[in-house]
């Protein structure tokens, strides 16, 4: 049992201005939690930034920084060459960016840094929407799902993010999800330990744009995993795959059916989800099998 | 030292000698040569800051802005479409009152694609809380240099560097280089605030009311009336080390002028030129040039024209649908002198067409046998 004393210090404080049950919330507390005080914290327009509070109050106890949308990445780099031309090595600089400031907005940005091997830990708090702004769809809401400008369900696939920040060859990039707490906090601890550009791809349930009750998202984080439409995993220098969790492979619908944003969809189409799940998965699993 | 150099590289010197912590820039003609030149001082161990090769001048913009609240002196360099992408980045130095300077090298902005000099690309980021000062040639680039980032960090305000391309960029003169223990005493080591200290940890840049933002507004526009007292003072000092001046403005034989022409950058040096031979031919003209353009030295452009009724502006820019810019902000300017004004905008060398000492003559002559002053722009054609 954790006693007071071994109970580790959270670094986003109580009274922030997440909605109630946020899982974006709950996933920063866990990062920064494994990250530590001796960091530095950029965000920029997301949900991040907002529970990051308004002035003059910040949420969080670390020194933060609310950059523009689409340079989470160029301005970490900026922090981290800074930091060392002041001879300071051991301060991690971490971006929080949301799906559409990591996969639309500022894909350029972080391909940049990527590219460079900018010294930064990036972490992408994927909502699969602008819910920020309201439930708009990005290019990491997923096919068939219900945003606000997709009302009949999107006709787009969800962006590969992690082939693409796997094509760059960055020393770190990871998979994981608040349902798998210990598994999020080693990897961003992981992530700490290496040098160079750190990527983590963070799915987090939004209660109001999926549409599930207050205190559903660590259900549906868990679930995610579990039906392997969020496998969680790791990719060594770009090459080398590892799965940190092995799933139980559930049907997906186990998964669709907890949330509000899939009630429309028809037995084809939730077919055709499983069939897609599947075949990723089971790519994953060969690119693992390679990698080992 | 001196040295016979293009504007570009003298520019490049400068910037060496001034110890910028960080450097992020991305190529754009006629820019690339500032850019390249880094390149090549840093690859021989003679840059004491980092290059970030950025993959965008926007991301070049965000990277200086954070790297300066970090505490680094920053620099970039940039040029028309480039300084058009990094416009959000530009509000948001001056916001963020981060002393970035910039080189921006005026180059016209497409449609249609062209290389030649226009001011209407750093022009048209008046508004964004930039300081701006206007060079006449290589000399005044290096200088202006220095210039900036010690007013820059003083007031806390990014400051523009805007030079032309080609008749500056890459024209060569011979320019004068201070040693580096001089510069050292005119531009000591950067002493900015650390704003990521894990010790004290803060949020830069949340999210404020309405009051809070019109405060932060007001706030910076008090440091940009700051910045004319500190820009007059810091060119003093220059001059007093170095010993070249350039002041706010710079008005030549204005006094019982019948006209005073009214010029910006390389203009200006041709101006001179025509002056004297007007002046030579018992012509009453007057000359104006105006350095600083943000923040605007009504007072001092005031103090020089309130006596005068008939002026000329020649601008090597437009505001579509107005008139040329540098045209609009004299005549805002004056709009409370006591004596009345005839003022007459003339548009020459847009597109970065030469304006020759006898196009300038043809501009004073048009001035003064002119009836009536039109409130717009009089387009002067090349030769």
């Amino acid at each position: 049992m954790t006693t007071m004393e071994e109970k580790p210090m959270d670094i986003l404080r109580p009274g922030h201005s997440a909605c109630p049950g946020c899982g974006s919330a709950m996933s920063m507390r866990m990062v920064l939690r494994a990250l530590g005080s001796r960091a530095v914290v950029v965000v920029v327009p997301s949900c991040v930034s907002i529970i990051a509070g308004p002035f003059p109050n910040a949420s969080a106890n670390v020194p933060m920084y609310h950059a523009a949308f689409e340079v989470a990445a160029a301005s970490a780099a900026g922090i981290s060459n800074a930091l060392k031309t002041q001879g300071i090595h051991d301060i991690p600089v971490l971006a929080f960016a949301g799906d559409g400031g990591t996969f639309d907005i500022g894909l350029q940005s972080l391909s940049g840094a990527a590219d460079r091997n900018e010294d930064i830990v990036y972490v992408c708090v994927d909502n699969e929407g602008y819910m920020n702004t309201g439930i708009q769809v990005s290019s990491a809401t997923p096919q068939h799902t219900w945003t606000g400008t997709t009302p009949t369900g999107n006709t787009r696939r969800k962006k590969q993010i992690m082939e693409i920040m796997a094509a760059h060859r960055i020393p770190y990039a990871a998979t994981a999800t608040a349902g798998f707490p210990e598994d999020l906090m080693e990897k961003v601890k992981r992530a700490k330990s290496v040098k160079g550009t750190r990527f983590i791809h963070l799915l987090s349930p939004c209660n109001t744009g999926w549409k599930i009750a207050e205190d559903m998202s660590p259900k549906t984080s868990f679930m995610a995993v579990e039906t392997n439409i969020f496998p969680l995993y790791e990719i060594i220098d770009g090459l080398h795959y590892r799965l940190t969790h092995k799933s139980s492979s559930q049907p997906v619908e186990a998964y669709l059916s907890l949330q509000g944003r899939y009630n429309h969809l028809s037995k084809e189409q939730i077919r055709a989800i499983q069939t897609e799940t599947d075949r990723a998965w089971k790519d994953l699993r060969q690119k693992c099998e390679r990698g080992s | 030292m001196s040295k016979f150099i293009t504007g570009n590289h003298a520019v490049a010197e400068a910037v060496r000698l001034s110890r910028p912590g960080i450097v992020a820039a991305y190529p754009i003609t006629p820019q690339t040569p500032i850019y390249e030149k880094l390149s090549e001082t840093e690859a021989s161990g003679n840059l004491e800051g980092i290059m970030m090769r950025m993959e965008s001048e926007h991301s070049a913009m965000a990277a200086c802005i954070s790297a300066s609240l970090t505490g680094a002196r920053t620099f970039t360099a940039t040029s028309s479409q480039g300084l058009a992408l990094m416009h959000e980045m530009l509000h948001f130095a001056a916001g963020a009152r981060t002393p970035v300077v910039m080189a921006c090298v005026n180059r016209t902005l497409a449609l249609p694609w062209a290389f030649w000099s226009d001011q209407t690309d750093s022009l048209s980021q008046r508004d964004t809380g930039w300081i701006q000062l206007y060079v006449e040639n290589n000399q005044e680039a290096a200088d202006s240099i220095f210039q900036a980032f010690r007013i820059a960090e003083t007031v806390m305000l990014p400051c523009m560097v805007v030079l032309e391309a080609n008749f500056i960029s890459h024209f060569m003169e011979p320019v004068d280089f201070p040693e580096p223990e001089q510069v050292n005493r005119f531009l000591p080591a950067v002493s900015l605030p650390r704003r990521f200290d894990v010790e004290n940890p803060g949020f830069v840049g949340a999210v404020v009311t309405q009051k809070q933002y019109r405060q932060f507004r007001q706030l910076s526009h008090e440091a940009m009336g700051l910045t004319l007292e500190t820009a007059e003072e810091v060119d003093r000092e220059f001059e007093a080390i170095f010993g070249r001046g350039y002041g706010l403005i710079e008005a030549v034989e204005t006094e019982n002028a019948d006209l005073v022409l009214v010029t910006s950058a390389t203009i200006t040096s041709t101006a001179r030129l025509a002056l004297k031979r007007l002046r030579a031919q018992g012509i009453r003209v007057g000359l104006l040039k105006i350095r600083l353009f943000r923040p605007f030295p009504t007072a001092a452009v005031r103090s020089v024209l309130d006596p005068v009724a008939t002026i000329a502006v020649i601008d090597r820019n437009i505001s579509l649908g107005r008139e040329g810019i540098f045209c609009s902000e004299l005549k805002a300017a004056l709009s409370n002198s006591p004596v009345r004004k005839r003022i007459q905008g003339y548009l020459a060398g847009i597109g970065g067409t030469d304006v020759d000492d006898v196009l300038i003559e043809k501009i004073v002559q048009d001035a003064l046998n002119r009836e009536t002053f039109s409130d717009g722009p009089v387009w002067m054609e090349e030769d």
